[in-house]
């Protein structure tokens, strides 16, 4: 075991070195900030996606009748925004001590509200994390002027009334639990977008010792294992240093453009922002790895550039797949869809690092991290006895079942 | 058991590429400290008899240990092997291609780097010791890649076809190496299909025909199957001392040709004497490895020898 490391130690440190003090390393450090665009897009596009699938609710403590009239206004105006993107109205029955009740819905952490509308149709005041220039509360002025036209129709002489009085609070428990949720779908679509960017790179890393013919050298000094072992943490270890040296730059635009704080930073997730990060690092390593893993074994089956350019669009389609099957259990941490995320090995890491925005425990992290770790470990393991039959062609030659008769 | 330390064996190593057998049921034994010559044209099982038995591949059937081991990569840092093909990084510089070479095999990098720069002053290589392997020519490529092979200082050495793109000057060299690491204690392993260099530095050969190992033993073994050979010039074309050479004589004009019979050659000397043939020139030769190479592994082996060729081919 002693050597396997210290074999697999010389060949990442020499890829490590070979590439990292290559001049085109300097594109892969600026590539992503280069175009400042490309964070920013994927960061506009992120949000956008995940604003639209976590559910914005607004509680109407209204009368039922009022209530009804608001729905209705939602109900008309629905054709205006396909796809459902207005904003939700939960209604809850009126209570004696309207400011307790008020506090109580702002303190939710279960179904998040974005604020509370009471008042009903006569004098509406918004109390909650949005402004009036927030498109949600736009909807809420858009319902509650419809509602009362409506109503006008029925007889009422008077068409308008107050407009609708907001008041913004900087944050409320049940706003954080809202962001949550979206720094949840954010963390994993990062880490998607991280993974699938810089995990593809393995495909093509056996070819390099197959082409210049090392691998005759590296095969008969050192077993498989070491080599693919070697190659994936390199492969990590360059990727990691690409990542941190994003993060800071990130971290200090954040600080810059915040006027010498901190305060763009969104509201903490569950484990707090330096755990999160930490998280995210760790869950970065482990989907780096299982699916580099993976990338490698089939990689070096490729002997040609060309082959590996075929492989590589197929490969990144089982990634679409892998990435929506880990979002399924988002807001739901503990529901069957994420817990089953979380088991299975390739989705683990994505439904983890969701796990971390939305709940506080650790521990599950930690078993996370050696299960997905035990398979890193099993499918380099496989690789590289599939490289040593196939590819080297060791051993009794490697044959698929339904062909095996058939050789004989 | 075998009273001499074997530093390599292989008993009844069986590989089959694809449906075809690359080597049948091959065995070797290399003494410890030997200079080893493995003699076959190209393509018959020199290699994957190598690879087998360094643990490159698994084979099919048979066992092999190096060193001791059946597992030959359990004993790696104490082999050094340099493949047919070669093949280093061409962005590492030279002393850096030596120092990885090493450190595969167990060396720690510094030593690794200090011993390339005595290596490659050592071989005229100084001036090329910071540059990278892809400004160097092929033979000194080649040199360098030999030198990260002996730079931990194995006990066993496996070179295959090592002189092959060499001149003539650095395959002196490459002998000169050999014998060095043999007089050292190392045991030298390597393939070749020039049998003059084999004839010229290895105690032990085996030769390859077809995947299957038609000699193994001592060169002066081999060259002792076969009798020395007279070569006869005579000014008579016949006469009575014509019956005293033998019946499978080759004859062209007043030239004979034959195996020097097992009487030696005084009774013939003495007929040719006698009777008047007139000795224009007459050799008593040894028959060389090459001829003893004729003799077991066959024409046609031979044959593909010097062109290089495969069998089939």
């Amino acid at each position: 075991m002693r050597e396997l490391l210290r074999a697999a130690w010389v060949i990442g440190r020499r890829d490590y070195i070979a590439t990292v003090l290559s001049k085109t390393f300097l594109f892969f450090l600026i590539g992503p900030l280069f175009p400042v665009a490309i964070g920013v897009l994927f960061a506009g596009v992120g949000s956008n996606i995940a604003d639209r699938e976590v559910d914005r609710i607004v509680a109407v403590v209204a009368s039922e009748e009022d209530m009804a009239a608001l729905e209705a206004a939602r109900e008309r105006l629905a054709p205006l925004a396909p796809g459902g993107g207005f904003v939700m109205l939960e209604r809850v029955a009126p209570a004696p001590d309207a400011a307790a009740q008020r506090e109580a819905l702002l303190g939710r952490t279960e179904r998040p509200i974005l604020g509370v509308l009471e008042g009903g149709l006569e004098a509406p005041r918004f109390t909650g994390t949005l402004d009036e220039r927030s498109a949600s509360v736009r909807q809420l002025v858009a319902f509650i002027d419809d509602a009362r036209r409506a109503e006008a129709v029925g007889g009422l002489p008077d068409a308008t009334g107050p407009a609708l009085a907001v008041e913004t609070r900087r944050r409320s428990a049940s706003s954080v639990s809202f962001a949550r949720q979206i720094t949840a779908r954010m963390g994993q679509l990062l880490l998607f977008f991280i993974t699938i960017l810089l995990a593809g790179m393995l495909l093509s890393q056996m070819l390099e010792e197959k082409s210049n013919k090392a691998i005759e050298v590296l095969a008969s000094a050192v077993p498989v294992d070491s080599i693919f072992i070697g190659k994936l943490f390199a492969m990590l270890a360059i990727s990691l240093t690409g990542i941190i040296v994003w993060i800071a730059t990130i971290l200090a635009a954040l600080y810059i453009w915040g006027g010498g704080d901190f305060s763009l930073v969104p509201p903490p997730p569950a484990v707090g922002w330096p755990v999160f990060l930490l998280l995210g690092l760790v869950y970065f390593a482990t989907s780096y790895l299982l699916l580099g893993a993976a990338f490698l074994g089939i990689g070096a089956q490729a002997s040609t550039v060309r082959q590996v350019q075929t492989l590589s669009m197929p490969i990144t389609m089982v990634q679409v797949v892998i990435f929506l099957g880990a979002q399924l259990g988002v807001g739901e941490p503990e529901g069957a869809k994420a817990i089953a995320a979380a088991i299975f090995p390739f989705t683990s890491p994505f439904a983890m690092i969701a796990r971390a925005a939305e709940v506080e425990a650790l521990w599950p992290h930690l078993l996370a991290v050696l299960w997905q770790a035990l398979w890193v470990a099993l499918i380099l393991k496989f690789a590289a006895s599939i490289f040593r039959k196939s590819v080297l062609k060791s051993g009794k030659p490697f044959r698929w079942p339904w062909r095996r008769r058939a050789a004989r | 058991m075998n009273a001499t330390v074997l530093a390599a064996e292989a008993n009844d190593l069986v590989k089959t590429f694809d449906g075809k057998t690359a080597v049948d049921g091959a065995s070797l034994s290399v003494p410890a400290g030997a200079i080893y010559g493995f003699l076959g044209p190209n393509g018959a099982g020199k290699t994957t008899t190598l690879r087998m038995m360094l643990g490159i591949i698994d084979p099919d059937e048979g066992r092999r240990t190096l060193l001791g081991n059946p597992h030959p990569l359990k004993v790696a840092h104490d082999v050094g092997y340099l493949p047919e093909e070669r093949g280093l990084y061409p962005a590492m510089t030279a002393r850096e291609a030596i120092a990885f070479m090493g450190a595969l095999r167990g060396l720690p990098l510094p030593t690794g780097r200090e011993r390339a720069t005595q290596l490659l002053e050592g071989h005229g290589l100084a001036d090329w010791t910071h540059q990278p392997i892809r400004s160097l020519s092929k033979g000194m490529a080649q040199t360098v890649q030999l030198l990260g092979t002996i730079v931990h200082r194995p006990r066993l050495v496996v070179l295959d076809e090592p002189f092959s793109g060499l001149d003539a000057i650095n395959q002196g060299k490459l002998e000169e190496l050999i014998r060095r690491l043999a007089s050292e204690g190392t045991t030298v392993i390597f393939s070749t299909h020039v049998i003059a260099h084999a004839e010229r530095l290895c105690e032990k050969v085996a030769i390859i025909a077809h995947g299957r190992i038609a000699f193994e033993g001592g060169v002066d073994e081999a060259r002792n199957r076969l009798r020395p050979i007279v070569h006869l010039r005579t000014r008579e074309p016949d006469g009575p001392w014509r019956a005293d050479l033998p019946a499978a004589a080759h004859r062209s004009g007043c030239e004979f040709r034959f195996e020097l019979p097992d009487s030696g050659p005084e009774r013939m000397l003495r007929s040719l004497i006698d009777h008047g043939a007139g000795i224009d020139t007459l050799s008593i030769e040894r028959p060389g490895l090459h001829d003893a190479f004729v003799a077991i592994a066959g024409e046609a082996v031979a044959a593909q020898m010097k062109t290089g060729g495969a069998p089939g081919q």
